[in-house]
């Protein structure tokens, strides 16, 4: 993900000038690779690839298959598991839409909040920092303990969310309980759970800008407003498309949170596609499943591709 | 860029919907299941650990922190271990050979974990692995491994190569120079990869739920998961089992907060 074009650029730069003299080379001989080194990587490289990349060139395998998971028998089916998932499958393309949904409200809100918490805490004083511990604290929570302190508040009977809005004489939701909202109560968890360790990454970004710049602009007599748009955006782009990038693939994968705070199988209006290759495979409907992942691996890497293109328009528009 | 008031009170607003649920939680654990409805926010009238002595004692969840414990204990290390082997061979190497073993490991990174489950729970059906700890920690490690060598060997790659020529210059082979310079050297990263899988591998519930069948065999987010379905409403045991679930890294947070911040944000900003 910040494999930036740079430094690959660089690294070629500095490493591909051949060696005028190939017998230089060769005379420092203390640096030449130990043969030995190679066995180095060797354990971690068969592990990823007997378990890792195996394992996923297979299911393009089972993708076009029928198959149960038990049987040795199975036919293959060419791309009919693809084409039922996205023509005669309404819960697999009603997972999707929720998806794509929950990605772009989570993406947005998180980006924006985390941006706003960063800027109001880029100070080093003692007490930004330790309203920081306490934003970030969330983060290291497992999804299913955030999912049941979540339910908590959204319970419409005895609920916290209802009970303080009752004090104040206001009638509450349902929350998860209505099928129009639930997605985006969850969201809202999301953002919760997962803002504090976007902030950090933003003020990573925010604490390299030079203060310099700001005083310059100060005395150019330029207001907030401007700083902010001359110096301060074109700085957090970078951390902008980690930001994004990142959420992007947690909200894709709020499998956690989804099946802590709805249950398992969750109902319709809060299946996403992980839930949903789920549910498939614990239907035993492992070709269709697989057929499924693949999809899904796509999209993310999809909606990944199509943000870094619009991400890095931003600065140069700038 | 905001005026200090309105700074100040975005903060504290948000400061207390972290706080407030979290409290609710603390103080919840410790109530009846009609003292919690009567009043979420007051302070329990004893503070006898009767909802902590169900979960553990009726629902297995001493079992299922032990279970995690164990998993968790040797995910970390051994990821970290084969890692940074993978890290500092990386480092070393020159040319093709180091970017392309480095590019296959990394790549994984692109690889989410419900895209291979599928021939995954096949392969560890062959294999015998379903239904055991051990391939909760063979999953563990498969699936944060190219991160960790991500974070590692980008590290190790800033070492200075000088004190690697010096050391074989002395006559130490490369299990030498990697023990006694590489690691030492890499310590802070080591730390940060550390703390970053210590969360991910104690809240892992993915490769639990796919492979887990037998109750004594649940880590912790597992069991927890199960018992939302007994215990629909009864809050008080689900908030008694959060907390023990999150008490190992509550309490790490507490002492290392700072090394949190490091090991998750290099995980975001390179994961």
């Amino acid at each position: 993900m910040s494999i930036h074009p740079g430094t690959a650029a660089k690294r070629k730069a500095t490493d591909s000038p051949a060696p005028a003299n190939p017998a230089k080379v060769r005379r420092r001989s203390p640096t030449r690779v130990n043969p030995a080194l190679y066995l180095f990587p060797l354990p971690a490289v068969a592990v990823v690839a007997f378990f890792l990349v195996m394992p996923t060139l297979q299911a393009f395998q089972y993708a076009i298959t029928d198959w149960n998971g038990f049987s040795a028998a199975f036919n293959y089916v060419g791309l009919d598991n693809f084409v039922r998932a996205f023509t005669k499958d309404s819960l697999f393309t009603n997972a999707l839409t929720n998806n794509l949904k929950f990605v772009l409200l989570v993406v947005i809100a998180q980006t924006l909040f985390s941006l706003v918490l960063a800027l109001l805490l880029t100070k080093n004083s003692r007490g930004s920092i330790l309203l920081r511990a306490l934003f970030f604290f969330p983060t290291i929570l497992s999804s299913v303990s955030v999912a049941f302190i979540w339910k908590f508040i959204y319970d419409p009977n005895f609920g916290l969310a209802n009970s303080v809005l009752r004090t104040v004489g206001v009638d509450g939701g349902a929350y998860l309980g209505n099928d129009a909202q639930a997605l985006y109560w969850v969201a809202v968890t999301q953002v919760w759970f997962h803002s504090g360790q976007m902030m950090v990454v933003y003020i990573a970004g925010l604490q390299a800008i030079p203060r310099e710049l700001y005083e310059a602009a100060e005395m150019d007599g330029a207001n907030k407003w401007q700083q902010f748009k001359s110096i301060t955006w074109p700085f957090v782009a970078p951390a902008t498309s980690i930001v994004v990038a990142y959420t992007t693939v947690q909200s894709f994968k709020a499998f956690d949170l989804i099946l802590g705070i709805a249950g398992n199988p969750p109902k319709a209006s809060l299946d996403i596609l992980s839930t949903r290759i789920y549910s498939t495979f614990a239907n035993s409907e492992f070709g269709y499943a697989a057929a499924q992942s693949i999809i899904f691996m796509a999209m993310i890497a999809l909606v990944t591709w199509l943000q870094r293109r619009l991400l890095r328009l931003t600065p140069k528009g700038d | 860029m905001l005026a200090s008031f309105s700074r100040r009170a975005i903060l504290a607003i948000y400061a207390v919907i972290i706080i407030i649920p979290l409290t609710v939680v603390a103080f919840g654990s410790f109530k009846s299941t009609q003292e919690l409805f009567a009043g979420p926010f007051s302070l329990p009238h004893s503070l006898a650990p009767d909802n902590f002595a169900e979960v553990v004692g009726g629902q297995n969840l001493g079992s299922s922190f032990m279970n995690s414990a164990i998993v968790t204990g040797i995910s970390v290390p051994l990821t970290l271990f084969l890692a940074s082997l993978a890290g500092y061979a990386v480092s070393r190497l020159k040319g093709f050979m180091s970017w392309a073993i480095f590019g296959f490991l990394v790549l994984g990174m692109a690889i989410p974990a419900q895209a291979n489950m599928v021939p995954l729970y096949v392969l560890f059906g062959r294999l015998g692995l379903l239904d055991s700890l051990a391939g909760l920690i063979l999953a563990n490690v498969v699936s944060t491994l190219p991160i960790a060598v991500f974070i590692l060997g980008g590290f190790m790659r800033t070492l200075p190569k000088e004190l690697y020529e010096a050391c074989s210059i002395d006559g130490s082979g490369p299990w030498k120079t990697y023990s006694s310079i590489a690691l030492p050297l890499s310590a802070p990263s080591i730390a940060a990869a550390a703390i970053f899988l210590f969360v991910i591998h104690w809240n892992e519930l993915l490769y639990p739920l796919l492979f887990i069948q037998t109750p004594g065999n649940r880590t912790l987010p597992l069991a927890l998961l199960s018992f939302q379905g007994e215990f629909q409403t009864n809050y008080p045991l689900l908030f008694a089992g959060v907390i023990l679930a999150s008490l190992p890294v509550v309490v790490a947070y507490v002492f290392l907060q700072r090394y949190f911040v490091a090991g998750i944000t290099a995980g975001a900003s390179k994961g």
